[in-house]
């Protein structure tokens, strides 16, 4: 089993920092780096819902709580390391929370689908509505739909002058999408996400074998905003600017599509999905032939519809079965797709 | 008095779009379990279907009440045969696949009618009442919905047709069984589901300015209510509609319409928490 987990460790690094290195030859890097934080993105409700169970329709409100945690922070302290620490903690807490409140009412299905919606919902109103100057946080105005622009972006701990940002930004973003990839792989390599993992197959088995289901669906729950938390505040430091957009339904939308094209039940397949379906969006809105929503839209219907496993898990089956003959069968891991209905 | 009065219409109103907003969703969820994340699409469309209408020298009410629900109902249709019916039975793969069809109408009315604002005025001149100006349209509305809520309960309730429909939908197979072909009586429901979404889109068309993605502000709306509402149909549709309905006045005229909005949603989470199985989980029991 050790021998395994370092090769998978092993892989995971050869073959990161082969895309880090080849990447930016193809594609610029400014354009590369948001697609890195959408693969973070992507990978944070590949965790909870692929491996959890759990349909969150909000998780772009804990992005836009990262972001927006970051930005606010970033205004008042002038230095940013503080701040990202708080962009991954206050999303988590909000997470914990909210959680707590469904698992422990034992709410599932169209019940948490509808919660979590409505809840990004009312932080989109909200947010949106705190145009006027009394709505300030320390010296930061919330802005309502405008936005908070012009706030400390990245800087090297410890020195508020030395931005990173460019070139180095990108490195940044891709070490850390590699870093929570490997600790997402740790975690569910853990007891704790085998656990997890039966849940989301039979959650009243696991209950009555007497692991305690709320508590560990909330922790879960928490670990995923945490994750979409740092991709927020990553996002907020790309654009430079945090709007309610990020909140948005739309982008709650897309980052489930990202996991559905991607293949749930993978820890690979939402952050291709997020990366090729945003590189996609990039190519499509150069064009103004066919509406980009359209596109997006017709994707999503045909893999529900044609291809509900994904892309990843698809292809992955497809080698298995070309090159997979000769060789001893690698055991297939049972990944179901998490369903309710 | 005047003012008391001015309330009383604006709450009735408030209560009487919620109930038209989610009629169509309420017949599409409440009785065929999908979960038609492009219902406000459908809304958004039966707006289109009227301001066109109106465009072509089509009397306004004709559009509204006639056009509108026949154009929706028929997308509605091509929808159901090409792709939900694939679903049924599958609730996150429709509640996916519907926002997937979301995005396309909206891409499609982009592409159609341009990313504009697009209305047309109310045919209902306001008139005075005290101190107050009073919007006539909403009499108009909250009508609407009263006619809807009964002709719906009267079909269901009265008619062979509901009562096949009904049958089918608790029992496909004794339905199949007795010489009723489940496929059609679903296509048919799911017509008569879009149709309604169409009519609540062309009737509030003249109090909002239509933009392809004016959708996005009813389905969440919609989606809450039923939900709320619980198994029954039309007792859960007005209950729900009732009790957001009022909270979301008072507080829009307690305090402004954001916070109504915000209360609204808070008052969603909570029904939610407390009643995870909607109001006619618990009250109401058996009712249709």
């Amino acid at each position: 089993m050790g021998r395994s987990v370092l090769h998978d460790v092993i892989i995971t690094l050869v073959v990161s920092a082969l895309l880090i290195w080849l990447l930016p030859l193809m594609i610029s890097t400014y354009t590369l780096t948001v697609l890195v934080i959408y693969g973070m993105l992507g990978l944070s409700l590949g965790l909870v819902w692929g491996f959890g169970g759990i349909l969150c329709f909000g998780q772009a409100a804990f992005f836009g709580l990262g972001a927006y945690t970051y930005a606010i922070a970033a205004i008042n302290i002038g230095e940013s390391t503080l701040p990202m620490i708080l962009a991954v903690l206050v999303p988590a807490v909000f997470a914990a929370l909210l959680g707590a409140m469904m698992f422990y009412g034992r709410l599932a299905d169209v019940y948490l689908g509808v919660i979590t919606l409505v809840v990004t919902l009312i932080l989109f109103k909200f947010v949106n509505s705190t145009a006027g100057p009394q709505y300030v946080i320390g010296n930061a105005r919330l802005g309502g739909f405008n936005g908070i622009p012009g706030f400390q972006t990245l800087n090297v701990p410890g020195d508020p002058a030395a931005y990173i940002w460019g070139d180095p930004y990108f490195y940044v973003c891709a070490v850390a999408l590699v870093i929570v990839f490997l600790l997402v792989t740790w975690l569910l390599r853990s007891s704790f996400g085998r656990i997890a993992v039966g849940i989301r197959e039979n959650e009243v088995r696991m209950g009555l074998m007497g692991y305690d289901v709320a508590t560990r669906k909330t922790v879960l729950f928490a670990i995923g905003a945490a994750i979409a938390g740092l991709a927020g505040a990553l996002f907020a430091n790309w654009g430079e600017i945090v709007t309610p957009n990020l909140f948005s339904l739309g982008q709650s939308a897309e980052i489930i599509i990202w996991c559905i094209v991607g293949g749930l039940g993978t820890r690979f397949g939402p952050i291709v999905g997020a990366a090729g379906l945003a590189y996609l969006k990039f190519m499509l809105g150069q064009q103004s032939m066919i509406d980009n929503t359209l596109v997006l839209g017709l994707i999503l219907v045909l893999f529900v519809l044609f291809l509900p496993r994904g892309l990843v898990p698809a292809v992955a089956s497809l080698l298995n079965s070309i090159f997979g003959g000769t060789k001893r069968k690698p055991k297939p891991r049972r990944m179901r797709r998490a369903r309710h209905g | 008095m005047d003012l008391s009065f001015v309330i009383l219409v604006e709450v009735l109103y408030g209560v009487a779009s919620l109930v038209l907003i989610s009629a169509g969703l309420a017949v599409v969820f409440g009785m065929m379990k999908v979960i038609n994340l492009a219902h406000g699409e459908f809304m958004m469309m039966g707006g289109y279907a009227t301001i066109t209408a109106v465009g072509l020298g089509v009397n306004v009410f004709v559009a509204m009440l006639v056009i509108a629900p026949l154009v929706v109902g028929l997308i509605g249709l091509i929808v159901e045969r090409l792709v939900i019916r694939h679903l049924y039975g599958r609730l996150v793969d429709t509640m996916l696949a519907t926002w997937g069809l979301s995005l396309v109408f909206i891409g499609l009315a982009t592409m159609i009618f341009g990313n504009t604002t697009t209305g047309i005025s109310t045919p209902i001149p306001g008139f005075a009442f005290g101190g107050y100006q009073v919007n006539g349209y909403n009499f108009f509305i909250i009508i609407v919905s009263i006619v809807l809520v009964i002709a719906m309960y009267a079909v269901l309730r009265g008619t062979r047709a509901g009562l096949i429909a009904r049958g089918t939908m608790q029992r496909s197979d004794m339905a199949a069984a007795l010489g009723y072909s489940p496929d059609r009586i679903y296509m048919m429901t799911f017509f008569c589901g879009s149709a309604l979404s169409g009519l609540a889109g062309a009737v509030l068309a003249p109090l909002v300015g239509l933009v392809p993605t004016s959708g996005g502000a009813y389905i969440a709306k919609a989606f809450i209510t039923v939900i709320a509402g619980g198994p029954s149909l039309i007792a859960g549709l007005v209950s729900s509609a009732t009790s957001f309905g009022l909270v979301s006045q008072f507080f829009t005229f307690a305090i402004s319409p954001v916070i109504g909005e915000v209360a609204l949603l808070i008052a969603a989470v909570v029904l939610l928490r407390t009643m995870p199985q909607g109001i006619t989980g618990r009250f109401f029991k058996g009712k249709l």
